[in-house]
């Protein structure tokens, strides 16, 4: 167990390391989301109280889109050179290598959305009604819900001939439960019109399942041809 | 003493009947082999023959449609600790120095401090205060490095892929000293070249392949078209 957290945070420590040296991920995602904000703000002017009924589903498309690019930079710098390669030939366990990969793309989509959520919150000028502390469990867990599956379906699509395109045709299906409780969950923090307790729970729960299952499966795909 | 009297230690790499298919082409088709420790091995033939999918199956990368490879008496993945592959590629981050590298690849071996990264980088003929990428280095020096990558963990077994392709004559000789100075130290090693001339008088052995099966072994780079096959 201490060599699988040790690894994972070596594994870590690298990506983040590599990302910051090329920024690859990073810009391409904000350079992304920005386009979202800029295009929706200026294509309707909507109402405070219109903002928080749609802001939701806004936001996690914007979210949703920009991880499908980090989630393929990921293993692409690991196909660069066949360094995945090395890994595979090593001892060490398939899961900390996904663990660490899943990680890395959280904390890249929550430096992303540190970023964003204030300019959402300036241009359709947001003002949550209901609890909005209940926002963080939702973004965490909605966030994770995204990544968790996306790095596993990368890795999944990482030897097929179209890999971009072949990434969002296995995520964007399977990811709908989530989605949909990260956009009603958003709405109803926001609006402040129901409780968005039972789409915490839903993630939760989604989180959980998928999570196991991906680091189940993991080594199977790693070693795969 | 007579060669019947020679007392003969358990083979080291035993392949069993190994066919390699990728959807109807098989590329290798039915190799069988034993190889004993502490020998330098040079894999030669044509491209396509199969020695490198021969080298990815030794090293577990690639899985045997049928037949079976023993190292050590284990499967190539359990006996991952024992062997060290060197690819084509570089199987290096270009973004990170060479001492970068090899602090990651050492952790994934549970090797920590930078004592046997150094002393990897140094065995190979570098510098471990390099602090460029490995996407700046020379040809050359990615290969030395490539090589350090791959005998960091000190393995028993060492596979490599082309390790001369796209390096100068004096580089390639400095490589070849450096492996036979590894052989001597009783490593048992694999290299899948085309460069069989570089290895003549090193190599104790060159296996000759062909359409993905084994077709000869023989002490020098040099066979002639029609020699009778070796007992394999």
């Amino acid at each position: 167990m201490n060599s699988l957290w040790s690894l994972t945070l070596a594994t870590l420590v690298k990506d983040i390391r590599l990302e910051w040296r090329s920024k690859d991920a990073l810009n391409a995602m904000l350079f992304f989301s920005l386009q979202v904000v800029v295009i929706f703000v200026f294509s309707f002017d909507p109402l405070a109280e219109e903002s928080r009924h749609i802001v939701g589903g806004l936001v996690w498309i914007a979210f949703l889109f920009a991880a499908v690019v980090a989630l393929n930079q990921t293993w692409a710098r690991e196909m660069r050179n066949q360094v995945l390669d090395a890994y595979r030939v090593s001892p060490a366990p398939a899961n900390a290598l996904f663990l660490a990969k899943a990680l890395g793309n959280f904390l890249f989509v929550v430096v992303l959305q540190a970023l964003m959520v204030p300019l959402f919150v300036v241009f359709y000028n947001l003002r949550a009604l209901g609890p909005a502390w209940q926002l963080i469990p939702v973004a965490v867990l909605g966030t994770w819900a995204l990544v968790v599956n996306g790095t596993f379906f990368a890795a999944m699509s990482l030897r097929t001939r179209s890999r971009e395109i072949m990434l969002p045709l296995l995520l964007f299906p399977i990811s709908i439960p989530a989605v949909i409780a990260m956009v009603a969950g958003t709405t109803a923090i926001l609006t402040g019109e129901s409780s968005a307790h039972f789409y915490i729970v839903l993630l939760l729960t989604y989180d959980v399942v998928f999570t196991t299952a991906c680091l189940g499966l993991f080594g199977t795909i790693l070693h795969a041809e | 003493m007579t060669d019947a009297e020679i007392p003969r230690t358990q083979p080291l790499v035993v392949v069993s009947g190994l066919i390699k298919q990728f959807g109807r082409f098989a590329a290798l088709r039915g190799v069988s082999a034993e190889f004993d420790a502490g020998r330098f091995h040079a894999i030669l033939g044509d491209n396509g023959a199969g020695k490198t999918t021969l080298l990815r199956a030794l090293a577990g990368l690639s899985q045997p449609t049928q037949g079976t490879i023993s190292i050590f008496g284990k499967s190539p993945l359990a006996a991952c600790r024992d062997i060290g592959y060197m690819a084509h590629p570089s199987l290096l981050y270009d973004e990170m120095s060479g001492m970068e590298n090899l602090r990651y690849f050492a952790r994934l071996y549970g090797i920590s401090g930078d004592a046997r990264c150094e002393e990897a980088i140094r065995s190979v003929a570098l510098d471990p205060e390099l602090t460029r990428g490995v996407g700046q280095y020379s040809q050359g020096m990615r290969q030395r490095m490539s090589l350090a990558r791959a005998i960091l963990h000190d393995p028993t077994v060492l596979l490599l892929d082309e390790p001369f392709s796209n390096v100068d004559v004096n580089s390639a000789r400095e490589m070849v000293h450096l492996l036979k100075d590894m052989r001597d130290a009783g490593k048992t090693i694999f290299v899948v070249t085309h460069q069989a001339m570089l290895l003549e008088g090193v190599a104790d052995e060159f296996i000759w392949m062909q359409a993905g099966e084994i077709v000869d072994r023989t002490a020098s780079a040099q066979r002639a078209p029609n020699e009778p096959k070796a007992a394999l």
